[in-house]
């Protein structure tokens, strides 16, 4: 250390008596180390040895505490906050960042497209939650509830479904463990499902999907037809045009542990929001549910890219 | 010799720098929590896997494994006190004129490596420099802009379909998690040489950061105090 001051000091010095300049008040010179030194110095008077090491010991013993004071009340600060005001905690973090994505999301904004040749073979296959037992194509029906003009669910077949305008994407599917894989997709965009039934709006009017969003219930309830397993998605994601409500997954029928006949898939979300083996959707204004961000599990509810 | 106290590190550089030691322990812990429940990456030598992160002592030792869920609430927490920690430092090292003792200069990249031969004792002579060395100005200026570039590739997973230009800007959404991994990297790896750097540097320099002062020789020459006459000292 004394090495680097005598240098500095001999630099200085060299260059003061050279230019009639102070240290404070360099010009630009950037072959010389007086560019270096342009650089604010603070420093007191001159001070007796013994005068700097009393002012130091004094400043020390301050910051020291200070410090100390502050480490402490920082890590026992933390211990004593219970459990539950931290889960509390996390829950408002993920609510106030949900806030924070829905001010800069746009459905305009779309997830990349890959080409069908980048798609992830074999496909992985994870999360068997709700899809016990078997369920034949043509026994399996959809409650839809929160329709416009009628208080009791709808029930619409596969056929209904195949009957609407078909959507392809070839998107990244993105599993909230830190994996990835490329799926193509084929179904129905939930915009057009949404379009076809319209729900009601929180007024009770007729909902207009297209037109006008901002009418419509916050919220879309989804759960398997044994309802072990659902998901609760906010509006504007469930609307954007790369959720589709699947029925073809990489050129193929769905098959049972992927969801079939019927599941969501969509690039907005992680995995855990795209359920399997749809049985009933709700249009609602309640928050729904939600299986992974149930207390005992402890996920964000929003999971929203 | 005359001293003077010289002021080395403002109230606010201090705290932001401390700061910095739990918010980082803290982003790194959790990090680690996440990456757990997919551990791709290691050193991988023709064919080899020289090390895996992380190996399986590693995780049992300090309980890693099964703790996704908690990984995800403390990382989507802290972010915000790390990032905003971040941008108010670059933002009063803009204004304090801070940057000019820290940002390299053309001279830097020549005179770094002579730095770390005077370190290594190698050279005996240590190059001119001001405030810090230009090792230092490269270092400190790199782990800024190391920060920043976590905050970045943090973005382009946290939000890979809003930001999807952002994410194939960085090479899609698998090398920002790679980036972003080997950031954290970096951050230990400079945790590790600081700490061998501040050791080496002494006292002083280490209560400088915690008191904001350090003792100097008077830099700009001035009369010696005044011997005391031997009277008065007798008195």
């Amino acid at each position: 250390m004394s090495n680097d001051k005598e240098v500095l000091l001999e630099k200085v010095r060299e260059f003061e008596a050279r230019t009639g300049h102070t240290v404070d008040s360099f010009p630009d010179d950037p072959n010389n180390t007086a560019s270096v030194l342009k650089e604010h110095r603070y420093l007191s008077e001159p001070l007796s040895p013994e005068d700097a090491k009393r002012q130091m010991s004094a400043r020390s013993r301050r910051s020291f505490l200070v410090g100390g004071a502050a480490a402490v009340f920082g890590v026992f600060g933390w211990r004593w906050i219970s459990d539950e005001t931290k889960a509390g905690l996390y829950q408002r973090a993920f609510r106030f960042n949900e806030r924070v994505s829905q001010i800069f999301y746009s459905p305009k904004r779309l997830s990349t497209e890959f080409a069908l040749d980048q798609v992830t073979k074999p496909e992985r296959f994870n999360g068997g939650e709700g899809l016990d037992g078997e369920i034949a194509t043509a026994d399996w029906r959809l409650h839809v509830g929160g329709l416009a003009g009628r208080t009791d669910d709808l029930i619409l077949t596969f056929d209904d479904i195949k009957n609407l305008p078909r959507t392809e994407m070839t998107t990244q599917f993105k599993c909230i463990e830190g994996w990835s894989t490329i799926v193509h997709w084929a179904g129905v965009r939930f915009s057009d499902f949404a379009a076809k039934y319209a729900p009601a709006n929180r007024d009770g009017s007729v909902g207009d999907v297209a037109n006008r969003p901002e009418a419509l219930p916050r919220y879309v309830y989804m759960a398997t037809p044994d309802e072990n397993y659902f998901v609760g998605w906010d509006m504007p994601s469930i609307l954007h045009p790369q959720t589709l409500l699947a029925y073809e997954m990489n050129g193929e029928p769905l098959r049972p542990e992927h969801g079939a006949p019927l599941r969501l898939a969509s690039p907005t979300k992680y995995g855990i929001k795209q359920i399997k083996r749809i049985g009933r959707i709700d249009f609602t204004d309640e928050r729904p549910r939600d299986f992974w961000s149930q207390p005992e599990y402890g996920y964000d509810w929003y999971s929203g890219h | 010799m005359a001293k003077q106290l010289e002021k080395k590190h403002g109230l606010a550089t201090r705290w932001m720098h401390w700061l910095n030691f739990p918010l980082l322990t803290v982003m790194i812990w959790s990090g680690i929590l996440i990456y757990w429940a997919n551990p791709v990456y290691g050193i991988r030598l023709f064919g080899y896997e020289l090390f895996t992160f992380f190996p399986a002592w590693f995780n049992e030792y300090l309980g890693i494994p099964f703790r996704l869920a908690e990984g995800l609430q403390l990382h989507f927490f802290f972010m915000w006190f790390f990032a905003v920690n971040g941008v108010v430092y670059i933002i009063y090292t803009i204004i304090s004129g801070e940057w000019r003792a820290l940002l390299p200069i053309p001279e830097s990249f020549k005179r770094a490596p002579l730095v770390a031969l005077h370190d290594a004792h190698i050279v005996k002579k240590l190059p001119p420099q001001g405030k810090y060395n230009d090792a230092q100005r490269i270092a400190y200026t790199s782990i800024i802009l190391m920060g920043a570039g976590s905050v970045v590739t943090g973005l382009a997973i946290y939000k890979p379909a809003q930001l999807s230009w952002l994410t194939t800007l960085l090479g899609g959404y698998d090398w920002a998690r790679w980036e972003h991994f080997w950031l954290m990297i970096g951050y230990v790896l400079f945790f590790v040489v600081h700490i061998v750097q501040v050791a080496l540097a002494g006292w002083a320099n280490f209560r400088s950061m915690i008191t904001g002062y350090d003792i100097v020789d008077a830099v700009v020459p001035v009369e010696e105090p005044p011997v005391a006459a031997p009277e008065e000292v007798a008195a």
